[in-house]
């Protein structure tokens, strides 16, 4: 066992875990945050993308212990005293998901394409979103809502 | 919409289960966690087709935090019941179809690669995992057979005695007479010899169940990520361990997809089930990716030769088709009904064609078991029929949309009855149709080819009018054709005491939006705001009764049911209503949330009524208190969805590479309650459609059986910049024998899309190729026409 600490969300946690845990299954099981899912086992899905210091980060890829004293958000750390974070409502407002299983993943790598080039264009969008998978959607709505996000974050 | 609410039939309303989504909030079912609970994992077998002499389970079983090891042998011992198929299709000689034992721990043979061969329980997944390595199995491995063909023949390994021939079915539709006269006096036959490729469901969320027994009440809660709770209660108690259904709860919460693969009783959940009882225990398993490919029964997989017979004006006289389907190494929950009733009653496709005749093997092979994925059947038929008609339009040269409008069905000819079975009860294709040639701009198509030329691209149109038999189904209908159950769909709709409205339906949401549409159609119904309103699904306790989602069933069958006990209410409120405004009941009448006394201003709101009836002071002598009704619904008919879809490529010669230009798809769905909610589930479609035409494709190598497309590495599956935008439209033909008037939206785009994209990429290659088009065999094809172009 080993101990490792980092902020989540705003909050200082520390949990003792087996060297090989990944960060994803610190987050989950751990921690108890379950609103970052596990997809695949190859790193190809998007689904377990979490900002570890503001970079979007597919947990299930680095180990808990590699996060060690980081700032890490997850999707329960979006929103600010009940206000949803403008990526969150864009995808509300657009349809932008449906069974809502990729969507924390979505919404995180959205807001990490997003804050490197506000000015993304659709193309931008879609080739930025090679790392995540939705199968509910076609990516139609998802295209819609990151462009939309996009404007209202100060693009 | 009604005026009331705004929030009522026909309106985009923002879904009401998204805040809990976009929040991380979700409760699915890997999010669960029981108090003690334990980790399964399972010992699957490396080998595609194998003798099991002995499992060593010695090591597994000493390591520390493992509390139990089980093989097939104990749940032999145990008397639980294999798995089962529930529908039985009677092949040409009357028999009916063979459906060999499927253990859900393998006994003494493996027949693909993943069989499950043992099971190690313990306290964590990891420790599960580590000593399942430890299990040393002795195998004797057999050749395997792969490929549906090759099954056939004299040679071929042989799974199962039971199977002689490896033959589950033979079966066949129609009339073979008159389709033989039809070919007799054709002018033109198109001959077509198609593959429809096997896939690989992957809903983003994997499997997973966990199963806990209750000492106190001697009950046992199975949650499960399942598209029918019910249906699994049912499978589970009446077929696989002999309970009483009061003694067993399925939930399943959030689902994350399920398009067909989470409809199925499998494996895992009839052992953490079993294991729960057996170690009074929770269970748990969770399938990673690489044991979903393996796992999750895939679709299709059909090889399929077929022809059209047409007259000198382009006039179908008759279609057949002989279909060889991949049933996999066992016969999972509803396999059997996919590639015979679900497939052959859907050859007419749009068109006249007078004489149909279809016949179908459908064979067992040492791969994953093929089960029902996103459209089931109707994907495979619509194949059929529009690559025939687009080659025939080629052949005869004649324009596509031109010689499908020869042969539509015309408006006023419904209700119409095809020459297989099914009797279409409403449609408007040449509307839908020219819809869709006006969004693609059609006439501008030349110029644009001409325009793509120029850069050396090649560009290509494709249509596809495509029909589907939705909202499964009439239960004395589909019993007649062997199905175990009925497929009604049960509703309950409550009243609380203050006003607010709780659901239950039978049917699941697993991305479909149900607790958005279905408090739609109570908020329009009832004149309550869809705040007030919530649906419940997917837990048996809470939910009288159900059939689930499949089919596109949801809204056509569950909606009607909430309809139904709508109008209860309704009934019973006007009773209430007329004794407290002391009227004749007959007088009094419901319009968005008043019960009024006709021709007077007098008028009783319904949450006055409803209040009225749990605190009954003043209340009618002869009526029950209370303000909650039950339905149950049951189709007359299946719908027909229609539409068409067009699609527009440019190939880039050099490389195969395929750009969709174009993707105009029109819909036909009848009356549609949340049009926002609807495009969505065409763009889903369309995509997993085209995932299929271009993408996705399961492989196994032939000598080994092993499966070689087994993460999404290896796998393709559709990402953004894999896709273009959609135009969607609609048109609107309502559905007459519905309340709702409503057809059903959910499988459309898959149905549709990989008919008109093989369709456009064929036009723009002029050669015939099979899905999935990749970019190699594109590049291939290409060459052929880059040397004619040239040459010109
Ligand atoms: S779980 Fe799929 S990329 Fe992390
Ligand atoms: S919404 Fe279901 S996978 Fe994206």
């Amino acid at each position: 066992m080993a101990t490792v600490s980092m902020t989540v969300n705003g909050n200082k946690v520390s949990r003792d875990v087996e060297p090989r845990t990944l960060l994803v299954q610190y987050i989950r099981e751990h921690l108890e945050l379950t609103g970052t899912h596990v997809g695949c086992d190859t790193s190809q899905c998007g689904a377990c993308v979490v900002h570890v210091d503001g970079q979007s980060v597919k947990s299930c890829t680095i180990l808990a212990a590699q996060a060690e004293g980081s700032q890490v958000t997850t999707i329960e750390g979006l929103a600010k005293d009940g206000k949803l974070h403008p990526m969150q409502e864009a995808f509300r407002e657009h349809h932008a998901l449906q069974c809502g299983f990729c969507t924390p993943g979505m919404i995180m790598s959205a807001i990490d394409l997003v804050e490197k080039n506000p000015k993304l264009t659709e193309e931008d969008i879609r080739h930025g979103l090679e790392g995540n998978l939705c199968r509910c959607t076609g990516y139609h709505n998802i295209v819609k809502a990151i462009a939309a996000a996009a404007k209202t974050m100060g693009g | 919409m009604n005026a009331v609410t705004g929030t009522g039939i026909g309106a985009s309303v923002r879904r009401k289960e998204d805040y809990r989504f976009i929040t991380g909030q979700g409760t699915y079912t890997d999010d669960i966690n029981r108090p003690g609970q334990l980790h399964a994992y399972f010992v699957r077998s490396p080998h595609a087709f194998a003798k099991i002499k002995s499992i060593d389970t010695a090591a597994a079983k000493a390591s520390a935090g493992v509390v139990a090891v089980f093989t097939g042998q104990e749940l032999a011992a145990d008397k639980v019941g294999g798995l089962i198929c529930g529908w039985t299709v009677t092949g040409k000689d009357g028999t009916p179809h063979k459906a060999p034992p499927h253990p859900a721990i393998a006994l003494d043979t493996a027949r693909c690669v993943g069989d499950q061969v043992a099971v190690v329980i313990a306290t964590t997944k990891e420790i599960a995992r580590d000593a399942g390595e430890k299990i040393v199995v002795d195998y004797d491995v057999l050749q395997a057979v792969v490929d549906p063909v090759d099954t056939l023949k004299p040679n071929a390994p042989q799974l199962h005695a039971e199977a002689p021939g490896n033959l589950c079915y033979d079966w066949e539709f129609g009339d073979r007479a008159s389709t033989d006269a039809g070919f007799a006096k054709a002018a033109h036959v198109v001959k077509l010899d198609l593959i429809n490729n096997r896939l690989s469901p992957n809903p983003m969320e994997p499997r997973v169940a966990i199963g806990e027994h209750d000492r106190a009440t001697d009950t046992t809660t199975c949650y499960s990520t399942s598209q029918n709770p019910h249906v699994l209660r049912l499978i589970l108690c009446a077929f696989i361990f002999g309970l009483p259904e009061h003694k067993v709860r399925v939930v399943a919460p959030d689902v994350g997809g399920g398009f067909g693969s989470k409809i199925f009783c499998y494996a895992e959940e009839v052992v953490c089930v079993w294991a729960s009882r057996k170690l009074n225990k929770p269970v748990k398993w969770t399938s990673d990716r690489s044991e979903a490919f393996l796992t999750d029964a895939h679709g299709r997989d059909h090889v399929t030769h077929a022809e059209l017979a047409l007259d000198k004006d382009g006039k179908f006289l008759a279609l057949k088709c002989s279909t060889i389907a991949n049933m996999g190494a066992y016969l999972s929950t509803f396999a059997s009904c996919v590639p015979s009733y679900l497939y052959a009653l859907l050859l007419a496709g749009q068109y006249t064609t007078p004489a149909i005749y279809a016949e179908v093997k459908a064979v067992f092979t040492n791969t994953t078991p093929v089960d029902a994925y996103r459209g089931a059947g109707r994907p495979e038929a619509t194949y059929v029929v529009e690559r025939l008609v687009e080659v025939a339009a080629r052949q005869l040269n004649m324009d596509p949309a031109e010689i499908r409008k020869k042969n539509f069905i015309a408006p006023d000819a419904f209700p119409y009855q095809t020459p297989v079975a099914v009797a279409y009860d409403s449609g408007q294709y040449e509307l839908s149709m020219n819809e869709a040639l006006k969004m693609v701009d059609y006439k501008g198509f030349a110029g644009r080819r001409a325009e793509s030329e120029k850069r050396g691209m090649l560009r290509g149109i494709g249509f596809a009018a495509y029909i589907e038999a939705c909202g499964i189904a009439p239960s004395a209908v589909v019993g007649s054709l062997g199905a175990g159950v009925g497929l009604w769909e049960s509703a309950s709709v409550r009243f609380n005491p203050t006003g607010s409205v709780s659901v239950f339906t039978g049917s699941h949401s697993h991305g479909q939006g149900h607790e958005t549409t279905f408090a739609q159609v109570v908020s329009e119904k009832m004149g309550v705001p869809i705040e007030q309103i919530d649906i419940v699904h997917g837990d048996t306790q809470r939910i009288p009764m159900g059939m689930g989602t499949y089919g596109s069933r949801s809204l056509a069958v569950g909606g009607s049911a909430i309809v139904k006990a709508c109008d209860k209410l309704i009934a019973k409120g006007k009773k209430i209503a007329a004794h407290l405004m002391e009227a004749a009941v007959d007088d009094v009448e419901f319009d968005a949330g008043m019960f009024k006394v006709a021709g007077t201003d007098k008028s009783v709101p319904i949450g006055q009524v409803c209040f009225t009836a749990y605190v009954p002071h003043n209340y009618p002598a002869d009526l029950e208190p209370g303000f909650e009704e039950n339905a149950f619904y049951d189709p007359s008919n299946f719908t027909y969805p229609a539409g068409t879809h067009i699609a527009e490529v440019e190939v880039d010669p050099g490389s195969g590479h395929v750009t969709i230009a174009k993707w105009v798809a029109v819909d036909d769905f009848g009356n549609v309650i949340n049009p926002m909610v609807v495009e969505g589930q065409v763009h889903g479609g369309v995509a997993q459609g085209v995932g299929q035409a271009m993408l996705e494709g399961v492989v196994y190598d032939k000598a080994s059986g092993q499966l070689l497309t087994g993460s999404f590495m290896d796998y393709t599956m559709p990402r953004a910049d894999d896709l273009p935008n959609f135009d969607v439209g609609m048109t609107h033909t309502p559905c007459p024998h519905n309340p709702l008037g409503v057809k059903g939206c959910g499988e459309a785009g898959a149905i549709a899309a990989p008919a008109a994209l093989m369709n456009a990429i064929t036009d723009a290659l002029g050669v015939e190729i099979d899905m999935p088009a990749t970019p190699e065999k594109v590049w291939r094809a290409a060459q052929g026409k880059v040397r004619a172009l040239a040459a010109e």
